[in-house]
């Protein structure tokens, strides 16, 4: 758990979408948080949450314009903890074609693109997918995406349900950062992805009961160690980037 | 992909909770209520038991003006991490606000919107999409169209409801709830008519409410209206209440009137909500499994 001098863990609230579930998944594991807007306290939190839902447009130019977009690049540059989730997700990525074309944060080289028409066999599904699925960590060819750095979903069960409200996806442009896949319909799309102390995914994991909780203990964890491994290392005044194999029990 | 990855959506099984001050109600036809016990106790129940979402009425709240959901929902927000829907009296877009903060993830307007349908292209610029779902109560006509109604079926708005559907998707509603007044609470199954033309007519998921009592009715509804979730109450309380109080008597803070009405309690099959969800998935339907089986193998 994080020291409590490290200060709590910010949700940043850029005015979409609702926050306080974030919030209450944060307290039901145990791991202090606060919901901000301002650029100083995500600058300096020792990790951040990027939640949301909402168009990709709006988000981004809230995030610029108040600064929040510049305080969660020294964030990351700082090798914090980030973690979007849903539009946070897309948001991490370089672009999205969201109702025209958006420059996102390219924390995760990749764009954000809108359902390619999803059908089960003769009927063309509903777009947004609102529902449980299920994510798996392993590709088509059946090599795993498991044991990178910042991975959520590692003590994760392969195939586990989660709950998804969404009409767009994101495509990494390296595949490498893909943590998990899941099908809607005959559409395979990435539901989570990693790149250094960076994950996101495009489900609710506060909204996914028990396993979507493990992935906040997960996070607070992981939060925790990033913060030892800071006061291990004053000389460079930063956070050590997390190990290649985090976590390993 | 390996063959254990079945790319069919799940249904999604949402318990829909009827409230009426403090406590969990339920009625025929939306009316003549009786209270079943505190709504907090049954939440809990079905999400252990794998409910995919909480559906919560205020079914008062439009005839006084006034919400009481928003301290239960503070509550069940603190322990139940799945989405939780909550419509009823919801008039602004500062009542909206409220409910999110309390914990609510979606809400489901009617009458707000048939007075002002831009209210929910507001609701949707600010909240989102997916946070707005058009809530229907659709009674069927001599003629056998369907219109749109208002307080629990009380009051006639004039508006067919597929063309209001059709509108309210495009003024911004994320989903749709359609419930069939004539169906709620009977036990007599969905009404499959309106539930497939709506399935069929727009393009967001669609929610069918009124009349389970078998697991053949959820079925029927899924398959044949091919709605994307199934809003449940009697079939669901009446089993918890039954497992509480298999004998009929007052037990705690449950009043059991209805089970001494053996008209209403035999029409419902006798299952919980983790059995319905594995009988409907042996039917060919895919449901997310009840996470109850696990911590039983665990």
């Amino acid at each position: 758990m994080s020291p409590a001098h490290a200060g709590p863990v910010v949700i940043v609230d850029y005015g979409l979408g609702n926050l306080y579930n974030v919030l209450r998944a944060c307290e039901a594991v145990g791991m202090a948080a606060k919901i901000t807007c301002s650029p100083d306290e995500i600058g300096s939190a020792p990790a951040a949450i990027l939640p949301g839902v909402g168009a990709f447009g709006d988000a981004i130019a809230v995030l610029q314009t108040t600064g929040m977009k510049e305080s969660l690049r020294v964030l990351m540059n700082a090798g914090k903890p980030l973690f979007g989730i849903c539009l946070g997700f897309q948001l991490l990525m370089t672009e999205s074609r969201e109702f025209g074309h958006h420059q996102g944060l390219n924390f995760i080289p990749g764009s954000v693109v809108r359902f390619d028409h999803p059908r089960d066999g003769s009927s063309a599904l509903k777009v947004p997918q609102v529902g449980w699925n299920r994510v798996w960590r392993k590709n088509t060819a059946g090599a795993s995406f498991a044991g990178r750095a910042g991975d959520l979903l590692d003590t994760t069960a392969d195939g586990e349900y989660m709950y998804f409200a969404h009409s767009f996806v994101v495509a990494p442009a390296d595949s490498e950062a893909i943590v998990s896949t899941t099908r809607y319909g005959d559409v395979e799309f990435c539901s989570s992805a990693a790149r250094g102390n960076v994950f996101g995914c495009q489900f609710h994991p506060e909204r996914s009961g028990v396993c979507g909780l493990k992935m906040y203990a997960r996070f607070a964890q992981q939060v925790g160690e990033n913060l030892d491994a800071a006061i291990q290392s004053p000389a460079t005044g930063r956070a050590l980037p997390p190990p290649a194999i985090p976590f390993a029990r | 992909m390996q063959s254990v990855v079945s790319s069919k959506p799940n249904l999604r099984v949402v318990p829909r909770l009827d409230i009426k001050g403090s406590n969990l109600v339920k009625g025929i036809h939306l009316e003549g209520l009786r209270v079943l016990g505190k709504p907090e106790r049954f939440a809990r129940h079905y999400y252990e038991q794998g409910a995919d979402e909480l559906l919560y009425v205020d079914i008062v709240a439009s005839l006084y003006g006034r919400n009481n959901l928003l301290d239960i929902l503070e509550r069940t927000a603190r322990e139940i991490f799945i989405p939780l829907t909550v419509g009823g009296g919801l008039r602004t877009i500062a009542d909206i606000r409220s409910a999110l903060r309390a914990g609510a993830d979606k809400v489901a307007i009617n009458t707000a919107a048939v007075r002002c349908p831009s209210f929910l292209r507001e609701a949707a610029q600010k909240f989102g999409s997916s946070t707005v779902v058009l809530s229907i109560e659709a009674i069927k006509q001599p003629e056998g169209n369907y219109e749109a109604s208002t307080d629990n079926g009380r009051e006639r708005t004039g508006l067919d409801v597929f063309e209001w559907a059709q509108r309210g998707v495009e003024l911004g509603a994320g989903e749709v709830l359609v419930t069939s007044v004539d169906r709620e609470g009977t036990g007599l199954g969905f009404d499959l008519e309106l539930s497939r033309r709506m399935a069929e007519l727009v393009p967001v998921p669609v929610m069918a409410c009124g009349g389970a009592a078998t697991v053949e009715h959820v079925h029927q509804v899924a398959t044949i209206a091919k709605v994307q979730a199934v809003g449940i109450a009697s079939m669901l309380h009446y089993n918890l209440v039954r497992q509480i109080n298999p004998h009929g008597r007052p037990f705690g803070d449950f009043e059991t009137h209805l089970l001494q009405s053996a008209t209403i309690s035999t029409k419902f099959e006798d299952l919980s909500l983790a059995t319905l969800k594995r009988e409907l998935d042996a039917k060919g339907v895919n449901c997310r499994p009840s996470p109850v089986s696990e911590e039983v193998s665990r």
